[in-house]
């Protein structure tokens, strides 16, 4: 019987919503961080991963660039730059 | 153990040995004491199920779909504008494919607003998916509601049912009914495993928005399983007859139709009446016969050809109207006669019974003698043309 | 990896607030609980089959009875013995919450149900094109209520719904937004550990329907609140138990940083009706922060 359509959990993971950045995205520095994981709480997509200072970095193959981790990291550590063109979003995406 | 009981009271009997562990229920006349003496049930301990007084119909119906998607058996009731306030939660539950049992008490709709019998309630909610019954009487009502969870509990179908009674006639009179033992019931209906259920254990996401790509085959799976149903209603039936005594077909009831030469189609109480004045008849050389629909939907088109297709004369008795149009048993049943070998010359359509207007011994042979050459469509018997004399004036 | 139990791959707009706000409501809640959700972006945007960004158990039924569902959900529960050991969260928009589903909340807070109810207020009907709801505040441009010569948006004030939840008599009614995170979470974590009803409104800024930029979520969630138009409280059985003071900001502040208030920027009748909302809600709730007087007052003083 095809059933009642019931979904596995979190298997959005296979929706790449990295390929929704046109303009720019997050380029953790990595230099000033005081680890205080405020950028991890706020990312709407739960991409950012870290645990000590200046380990902070984000899963490119779902940032959407919406810039809110830029804005809430008290050491401005984190830099919304250009998207490059150039690159595959999919090819710089850590797994 | 046969026991005078008024209707409501025998299925809350019925239902209780059932044991659902949710009932949810929204007050409507005429299913009041349904409910009623299941709450009693319940406080007195004779029934252990959580019993949810919700703040309307739609709630009720949501609660069982909560409480049937959290992994336990459930129980709603309703009538008329309550069945009509839940029917978009009546199509989530079957879409959702989860088995909800729901005992409909037959009211007529507003407006004008009138609280007796009449099927138009349950009719309008046909397109939904649930599997609907229609029953005679009293016995009848208490027999398919355990022969409803089994149905609808099994793996292959998991879909909702509806029994639908007759409000007042049935859930109000007064029968002697034989209700089986909690023994019988263990025996015939097993406990409730859920195919799918909301479980920390094992997280799953229920009602998914489902775009083009998936709706189609979701709807697909459902008319197979009603057409599957056709088959396994009268397995099912079948076992219930070993365990109580009683032989239901399940789909249909064959009443003197093997030479009738007239038959009546009909569902609902209303086939007591007809019963009786087939006897009459039949005592004064009249071959008149009725073939009862007891399962409307999946609609048994097979079945209702194979009994009718030799008899000269049929009349569809409706106890409901799609207004503007043919109505509804009649469109069905004339519907599938079409481009078949065999075919009746006359089918005829009669409507009796609306909001509770009494169907008399008279009012059936008042049908059998316009059954006739002359075919009719949607006439109304008992119909009180003074009535329609009178006009609205504005003073 | 992060053990988040609302994951990536959602649909939603970049710089969600709602989406932030699911995220940090389930990392509160905690692995065993259930999800009851109401239609609305949340729902659509988390859920397209066949892919789902929820880790714990979730069910969707219609736009309106979330709160009868969980109801449905926790007599299930309780009935196989696992209520107490699983959270049970219903939750919805503002739309469904405040408006269509109003009757089906106050049905299962009068029942008295071990659930937690939380709103995602981002006051309108935003999935279906940011159409006005009960929630929209006074003024607001929404596609219901667009503006033209001589209308200046939503002409009717926000429906004061933690004052109806609080009417219900339940024990915890609480407000947060987005802008706060911890607060908010901590809020969740203390709602849970109460039995009964519960309830929390978390303000969430959109950017698509309350125009502004995608990074901007939080700053205009944290004006919301040093305006004074969208206090935050915590109310535990009846009593005001607490609230986030501010230095209170004019409300023209909040105003001029979204779209659908713009039109009010240069229009000082309009913005002195918001300030008196506002102005409004700082005294009820005690808002103001209170600056310690360097001198003891006397009562030659002047006032």
């Amino acid at each position: 019987m095809f059933g009642p359509l019931i979904s596995k959990p979190g298997t959005s993971k296979n929706n790449k919503t990295g390929s929704w950045r046109t303009e720019l995205r997050p380029k953790f520095l990595q230099k000033n961080c005081i680890g205080c994981k405020m950028c991890l709480t706020v990312c709407p997509e739960g991409c950012i991963e870290g645990n000590e200072k200046n380990t902070f970095t984000c899963l490119y193959a779902y940032c959407k660039g919406c810039g809110m981790c830029a804005v809430i990291c008290p050491k401005k550590d984190i830099v919304m730059e250009k998207e490059d063109s150039q690159t595959n979003v999919q090819g710089k995406a850590k797994e | 153990m046969k026991e005078l009981l008024e209707g409501s009271l025998a299925i809350a009997k019925a239902v209780s040995l059932c044991k659902p562990g949710v009932v949810s229920a929204y007050p409507i006349t005429p299913q009041t004491h349904i409910v009623e003496e299941l709450a009693q049930m319940v406080v007195d301990g004779h029934l252990k199920s959580e019993f949810v007084n919700v703040e309307s119909e739609h709630s009720a119906a949501s609660v069982v779909l909560g409480g049937s998607a959290g992994g336990v058996r459930v129980y709603t009731s309703t009538s008329s504008q309550g069945l009509l306030y839940m029917t978009e939660v009546l199509y989530n539950i079957a879409g959702m494919r989860l088995p909800v049992v729901l005992t409909c008490a037959n009211r007529a709709i507003s407006a004008p607003i009138n609280i007796w019998n009449d099927q138009q309630d349950s009719i309008s909610v046909r397109d939904a998916g649930w599997v609907q019954f229609y029953v005679e009487n009293n016995q009848e009502a208490v027999d398919f509601h355990p022969i409803a969870y089994r149905i609808a509990e099994d793996k292959s179908v998991m879909l909702p049912v509806m029994v639908c009674m007759d409000g007042f006639i049935l859930t109000h009179g007064m029968e002697v009914v034989d209700i089986l033992s909690q023994e019988q019931v263990d025996k015939f209906l097993p406990s409730y495993k859920p195919l799918y259920k909301l479980d920390p254990q094992k997280p799953i996401t229920m009602g998914p928005l489902v775009d083009p790509d998936s709706y189609t085959e979701a709807r697909y799976a459902i008319q197979e399983t009603q057409k599957e149903l056709l088959k396994l209603i009268p397995q099912v039936t079948g076992e219930f007859g070993k365990i109580s005594g009683r032989q239901y077909n399940g789909l249909i009831e064959e009443y003197k139709t093997k030479d009738a030469e007239k038959i009546i189609i009909a569902m609902g109480s209303v086939c007591g009446t007809i019963k009786e004045v087939i006897d009459e008849l039949r005592k004064k050389g009249k071959k008149v016969g009725l073939l009862k629909i007891v399962c409307y939907r999946p609609f048994p088109a097979q079945e209702i050809y194979e009994a009718l297709k030799n008899i000269p004369q049929i009349a569809v008795v409706d106890r409901s109207l799609s207004l503007g149009s043919y109505s509804p048993l009649y469109a069905e049943i004339r519907s599938l006669f079409f481009g078949r070998k065999k075919q009746p010359k006359i089918i005829s359509n009669f409507i009796l019974g609306l909001g509770g207007r009494d169907i008399t011994k008279d009012s059936i042979k008042e049908v059998v003698r316009l059954l006739n050459a002359k075919e009719r469509t949607c006439e109304f018997i008992d119909l009180k043309p003074e009535l329609l004399k009178e006009e609205y004036k504005d003073e | 990896m992060n053990n988040d139990l609302f994951v990536s791959g959602h649909t939603a707009c970049a710089g969600c607030g709602q989406s932030l706000a699911a995220r940090l409501v389930l990392n509160a809640a905690g692995p065993n609980t259930i999800i009851v959700n109401n239609t609305g972006c949340l729902e659509v945007f988390s859920t397209k089959y066949p892919e789902t960004a929820w880790k714990v158990p979730f069910i969707h039924s219609l736009f309106e009875n979330a709160p009868a569902v969980a109801s449905g959900v926790e007599a299930a529960l309780k009935v196989l013995g696992t209520k107490d050991t699983i959270n049970i969260i219903a939750q919805g928009g503002d739309g469904s919450s405040i408006d269509i589903g109003l009757q089906s909340l106050s049905g299962m807070l009068e029942r008295g149900h071990d659930i937690l109810y939380i709103c995602y207020d981002n006051e309108a009907y935003m999935n279906t094109g940011i159409q006005r709801s009960g929630s929209t505040p006074f003024g607001t441009n929404t596609t219901t209520t667009p503006l033209s010569q001589n209308n200046y948006g939503n002409p009717r004030p926000k429906k004061p719904m933690p004052e109806i939840m609080l009417a219900h008599g339940i024990p915890y009614v609480a407000t947060a937004t987005v802008g706060y995170p911890q607060d908010l979470q901590r809020k969740v974590k203390k709602a849970l550990s109460i039995k009964g009803p519960k309830y929390i409104q978390i303000h969430v800024p959109c950017p698509l329907g309350w125009r502004h930029e995608s990074d901007a979520t939080l700053d205009i969630a944290k004006i919301a609140v040093e305006t004074g138009l969208f206090p935050v409280f915590e109310y535990e059985n009846g009593k005001l138990i607490s609230v986030r003071k501010i230095q209170q900001k004019p409300v023209v502040e909040y105003l001029k940083a979204q779209g659908r208030f713009k039109h009010l920027v240069n229009n000082p009748q309009e913005i002195e009706k918001i300030q008196v909302i506002a102005d409004t809600n700082i005294q009820k709730y005690g808002l103001k922060a209170e600056i310690v007087a360097a001198v003891p007052k006397t009562e030659n003083t002047a006032q």
